[in-house]
């Protein structure tokens, strides 16, 4: 069966394979069983093939109906064995590929989320997805068939040779011959293959592109009556492909029949070798049947690894991509201080309890004496000369100071770009700053348990993304084991409970395909609610409300308000309406501090946020 | 089975290389038949009776057939190539075609990851099962009707044990077949589901991380990695029968053939040679019913996808122009005469009830309104976007019906909330609105929206490539271009959809005050910011899929609650500064 193959091949086969084969040895006795009843399968068959001759034989050297049973009925044991082997490995071997291909599914996914946000930054979606996608796919079919296939293969073609030499020795040497010749054939021929294959990807990658991006901006098209226009660039790419695929495909498919062909001459060739050697009396006939049936047979292990040759690679180049992607980095968390709730002893001291109080700590490990010492959570938040860049030597952030004090508001203001939102994930440990130090209630950021920080900061992000599940399912993203009164409180205090009740079926209407059946204002009211329903310690809005009209963004403020009360809140918002009622507001530009101060200060000053309100400076 | 005779339907102007391609098959089945023949022959009558020479003129037949069979082989590659890809393309191209032909609601009704799978995946798979599938398709029953017939020419007696043997086999092929076609649909949803995830999670890693939910993502995931496992294990499982049970047929065969073979030689019926090839054909002929097999296995897997496309290619716009439309757009004005519309046919709510709006020419309008208002849909419905479940919708004094769709939309300028640029330069796409535009237009439209300045700052300006969705300009930026890009179109009709909420109000207000030069053009803003609809000619406040208000500022602030509002949350600590708007 002729597949499209992919351009690409294993880079570094040996630590691919080491990889896969760890993975194989998860499951070794299974394996294990599978190499030993493929191998009895295909040596029954090679023997039974064998048995042939001595049947043949005993017909002609007179030993008659006895002999010719006897030699039937050792046909008869081996065959069953064989048909019993092949049955026991095609199902074990099924149940292995699949427990081989679950683990590596769920590392795969369990490692990509424990990735720094950095890589999904430098990774385009789509290539991650296709690692589920193509890859898992190809490395699957692989495993159904290519394993057991190899071991097959590999002992039917050391089995025949085995046998032929010792048929006819000399004859062997001719076969040998005629392997090697398909052997090198099918070499050049695969590295040739390689280019029309690489042009093949290269094109279709050209289309998929633009497909993914035509159908997804699909009704702008229409409303620029662009159909027509785009249906022509689509048919260029398209024939390009058609073009680039016939090429590809016709080369491809030309092994198969030259080996064949190959095969057929060898045929030709060993019949009259042979029978030149009968005539010489140097063999008999019973021996050139036999052996010419083997010669045939012999074709066929070699028949079927070219036909898997390419597919084999792919699997592999696949699997490569997948295990380099495991190989990656996860995020570093090196932390030790853990988020603890708290609640006050008799003597007024802080002692940990597994009940919600409401009051948290964070528990610090200490070396002598006592085996912690907790530190409450007040929400300081304290950057020191903080400087930071995405990409090496161009800093978003440079040397930013900055105080947040429990119960304080604190806004960022500022153009795009100039690093509002870059503050805000370096907060949460997104990234890890270059230079200047970060502490979170006195304790440096680095040294909080990664889960633990994320889970004391309450956050809505710039874009906002529901997942599959109920409305009241997204809700509880922010606090697994929500009540369904919490979950209404929360849905009230973001102003979303009166389009959920109005929804077809409440709370438990199902979100699909990303909430797109939901406005973009909808969408951002169900992620505040999701922060509230956590109820943090610290909140952080990126833009959380930047498409709710803002009369229903002054209703959500005042629920927050009276939610956050104590607490400290981080506010990043493009509209000054939605940062004016801040404690403090801090003015960004060009990833520097340029004016803090609270709403009436900063208008006194009449420096860039006066001039920023009044609408004479531009926010781009 | 219907969805594949549909779509099978596309090789249709491939009809010749397709044809070509199977007798191609065809004559290299036959040569493939012959050499067992003329082996037997060397093996028989040449080496039995020591003629030499026979066996190498025998000998040299069967090479020439074997080039022969080289040949047709390399020929059959070509135009199996050619039909598969052609196939391939006619395929995507009609898909892609139809896609063109799609309304907003058809949109709505597929979702863009799905459209893109049934575009790009599905078509290869379909693709690949004519490259892969053409030919055993062909070669098994050929070699199949051949083997058996020499099988009986060279010996009837022993051909019989097929017509036992070989029903048996088909019998138990085309169960497990019938067993395991529903099964790879059930394992191609659980496909779908891991991908679901997957795609669902890549999407929002940031807000799982935030959250802290990896864990429970993970198990999330496991509910689906555990499905498509046990679907697979038992698709897999019953498929792989097929080869024990293929061997215990194909092994039962020849060892009847063997002792009958056997004993025909010694009753000297029969000569060595024969059986060998006779042997032979027993191999070809249970292989090529085990190709059967494995073909109608690999059309099973295509059915999934041979159904999805199919659903694209039958998807009707549910738009309609009428026989003879008008093409020209008299003026501007846009009437809503007792609209209702909901999206879906079944929906309990309307999502715009009775709506009753007259603009006229050249006027500039604002609509304001909270979170999910239906603004958007309402101006959606003047370019005929979608069609009013109730009511008319009129430009001009008549019914949007009766216009040519093409010379609507091209009247009628929208910027959408969710705008995108595409990959190209800013004259791309820029030329979308106006192909035959010259650069010095293409500045008028940009210095109107103000974006003249930052397009002349970058690097290669109007050549200045924006990146795959317009990546490489900041939001404020993008909002320009969109808007530069349709007024580029010169519309009689302008709707600007939110599209200014990314700007700082002076450059909003510089581009409303070029806007309102074009005299003649209706211009109509959804808007967050009442600042950016107070100088309107005409207000209209929408709430919950109705018209709440509609006047002037003055007028609305007096009349309209909801307008005050609005108004008063955006200025509350403005006044004490002395000035509001």
């Amino acid at each position: 069966m002729a597949r499209v193959f992919s351009g690409k091949r294993p880079e570094n086969l040996r630590q691919t394979l080491g990889d896969l084969f760890s993975y194989l040895g998860r499951h070794g006795i299974l394996m294990l069983l599978v190499a030993i009843f493929a191998a009895a399968s295909a040596g029954a068959n090679l023997l039974g093939t064998y048995m042939i001759r001595p049947i043949v034989n005993s017909v002609t050297d007179g030993s008659g109906t006895e002999g010719l049973l006897r030699g039937v009925l050792t046909a008869v044991a081996i065959y069953a064995v064989g048909a019993l082997s092949t049955l026991c490995y095609t199902q074990i071997m099924v149940r292995a590929a699949q427990k081989i291909l679950y683990d590596i599914r769920k590392d795969l996914f369990e490692h990509l989320l424990r990735l720094p946000i950095s890589y999904f930054d430098r990774s385009k979606k789509g290539d991650l997805m296709s690692l589920f996608t193509n890859d898992m796919d190809t490395l699957s079919d692989a495993l159904n068939n290519s394993f057991s296939t190899l071991i097959q293969s590999l002992v039917q073609t050391v089995g025949t040779l085995t046998l032929l030499f010792v048929l006819n020795a000399r004859l062997t040497l001719l076969v040998i011959l005629c392997y090697i010749a398909m052997f090198l054939y099918i070499r050049y021929s695969m590295a040739r293959s390689k280019h029309y294959f690489a042009k093949q990807q290269t094109r279709l990658g050209d289309l998929d592109g633009y497909i993914e991006e035509m159908v997804s901006g699909q009704k702008v098209v229409k409303v620029f009556n662009h159909e027509a226009a785009n249906l022509g660039v689509f048919e260029k790419k398209n024939d390009s492909l058609r073009r680039a695929g016939t090429s590809a495909f016709s080369y491809s498919a030309t092994m198969i029949p030259a080996v064949v062909s190959i095969a057929y001459i060898n045929y030709a060739v060993i019949a009259i070798v042979g029978g030149i050697m009968v005539m010489n009396g140097s063999s008999d006939i019973g021996s050139l049947a036999s052996y010419l049936v083997f010669t045939r047979q012999s074709s066929m292990p070699i028949n079927q690894l070219t036909q898997q040759g390419n597919f084999i690679l792919a699997s592999l180049a696949g699997a490569e991509r997948i295990f380099s992607a495991m190989r990656e980095e996860p995020e570093p968390d090196e932390g030790k201080a853990e988020l603890v709730n708290v609640m006050e002893d008799e003597k007024g001291g802080l002692v940990p309890c597994e009940k919600k109080t409401g009051r948290w700590a964070w528990r610090l490990p200490c070396g002598k004496g006592e085996p912690y010492s907790l530190v409450p959570l007040e929400g300081y938040v304290r950057f020191e000369h903080v400087s930071f860049g995405y990409a090496e030597g161009t800093d978003i952030l440079k040397d930013i100071t900055l105080y947040a004090k429990p119960g304080q508001k604190v806004a960022f203001v500022g153009s795009t770009g100039a690093g509002k939102t870059t503050i805000t994930n370096l907060i949460n440990r997104f990234y890890d700053i270059s230079e200047g130090s970060i502490t979170y209630d006195g304790i440096d950021l680095k040294d909080i348990k990664k889960g633990d920080l994320r889970r004391s900061l309450g956050i809505v992000l710039q874009d906002t993304h529901l997942f599959t599940g109920t409305v009241a399912d997204n809700i509880r993203f922010g606090k697994p084991d929500a009540s369904m009164e919490e979950i209404e409180r929360a849905a009230h205090i973001a102003n979303a409970d009166s389009f959920i009740t109005r929804l077809p079926h409440g709370y438990d209407t199902p979100v699909t395909g990303d909430g797109a059946n939901l406005s973009q204002g909808q969408r951002q009211l169900l992620a505040i609610a999701r922060a509230a329903v956590a109820d943090p310690p610290v909140l952080i809005l990126d833009e959380a409300t930047s498409s709710v009209d803002t009369r229903t963004e002054k209703l959500i403020e005042r629920g927050m308000d009276s939610l956050m009360k104590g607490r400290t809140v981080f506010v990043i918002a493009h509209r000054l309406s939605t940062v004016r009622n801040a404690d403090v507001i801090i003015v960004l530009e060009h990833g520097r501090i340029v004016e803090r101060g609270s709403h009436d200060e900063l208008i006194a000053q009449k420096g860039v946020y006066y001039k920023l309100y009044r609408g004479m400076f531009e926010l781009t | 089975m219907r969805d594949l005779k549909y779509v099978f339907s596309y090789i249709r102007p491939y009809r010749r290389d397709l044809v070509l391609a199977v007798a191609l098959v065809f004559v290299e089945c036959v040569f493939e038949m012959i050499i067992p023949l003329l082996m037997s022959d060397i093996v028989d009558i040449g080496v039995a009776e020591g003629n030499l020479e026979f066996m190498l003129v025998q000998g040299a037949k069967m090479v020439l057939c074997a080039v022969i069979a080289l040949i047709t082989g390399l020929m059959y590659a070509r135009y199996a190539a050619r039909a598969a890809n052609g196939f391939g393309a006619g395929l995507r191209l009609a898909e892609y075609s139809k896609l063109q032909s799609y309304d907003f609601s058809n949109l709505d009704h597929f979702s863009t990851p799905s459209l893109v799978t049934r575009l790009t995946t599905d078509v290869t798979i379909m693709q690949n099962a004519v490259n892969g599938g053409l030919r055993p398709f062909v070669r098994s029953p050929v070699m199949l009707v051949m083997g058996i017939a020499m099988a009986f020419v060279l010996n009837r007696e022993l051909a019989v044990v097929f017509l036992i043997a070989a029903p048996i086999l088909g019998l138990v092929l085309s169960v497990i077949v019938r067993r395991v076609g529903p099964l790879y649909s059930r394992q191609q949803r659980a496909v779908d589901h891991v991908n679901g995830r997957v795609r669902e999670d890549l999407t929002a890693v940031r807000a799982i991380k935030a959250f802290v939910r990896e864990r429970h993502e993970a198990e999330r995931f496991d509910e689906v990695n555990s499905e498509l496992s046990e679907a697979s294990l038992t698709t897999f499982k019953n498929a792989a029968l097929n080869q024990p049970i293929f061997q215990l047929i194909m092994y039962s065969t020849v060892i009847c053939i063997m002792w009958q073979g056997g004993n025909l030689i010694l009753k000297g019926k029969m000569t060595v040679g024969e059986l060998t090839a006779f042997l032979s054909y027993v191999l070809q002929i249970m292989n090529s019913m085990m190709m059967i097999s494995n073909v109608f296995l690999m059309i099973s897997r295509s059915l999934a996808s041979a159904g999805r496309i199919r659903e694209a290619l039958d998807e009707k716009p549910v738009l309609s122009e009428r026989k003879d439309p008008l093409k020209k757009i008299s003026c501007g004005s846009v009437d809503f005469e007792g609209v209702s519309f909901k999206y879906f046919k079944d929906a309990k709510k309307y999502a715009l009830s009775n709506i009753e709006l007259h603009i006229p020419e050249g006027a500039t309008v604002g609509i304001v309104g909270g979170t999910g208002s239906a603004k958007s849909t309402l101006v959606q419905l003047i370019p005929r976007l979608y069609d009013p479940t109730e009511g008319t919708v009129r430009v001009g004094g008549t019914d949007v019906k009766d216009y040519e769709l093409y010379a609507l939309r091209d009247a009628v300028g929208i910027v959408l909330q969710k705008n995108e640029l595409f990959s190209g330069t800013v004259r791309e796409n820029l030329l979308w609105g106006d192909p035959e535009a010259e650069d010095e237009e293409l500045w008028e439209a940009l210095r109107t929206v103000c974006a003249d300045d930052f397009v002349r700052k970058m690097e290669k300006g109007l050549d200045t490539d924006l990146g795959q969705g317009g990546v490489n300009v900041s939001g404020g930026q993008k909002q320009r271009l969109c808007m530069a890009r349709t007024l580029l179109k010169k519309p009689k009709i302008l709707i600007f959809d939110d599209s200014t909420s990314a700007l700082d109000t002076a450059t909003e207000g510089r581009i409303r005050r070029a806007l309102s030069e074009l005299k003649d053009v209706t211009k109509i803003t959804i808007a967050q910011r009442i600042s950016s609809v107070a100088e309107a000619d005409m207000i209209v406040v929408m709430e919950d899929g109705r018209i709440h208000g509609v006047g002037t500022h003055r007028e609305l602030l007096l009349t309209d609650d909801i307008y005050r509002e609005t108004y008063e949350s955006q200025m509350k600590g403005g006044e004490e500064d002395g000035e509001s708007i």
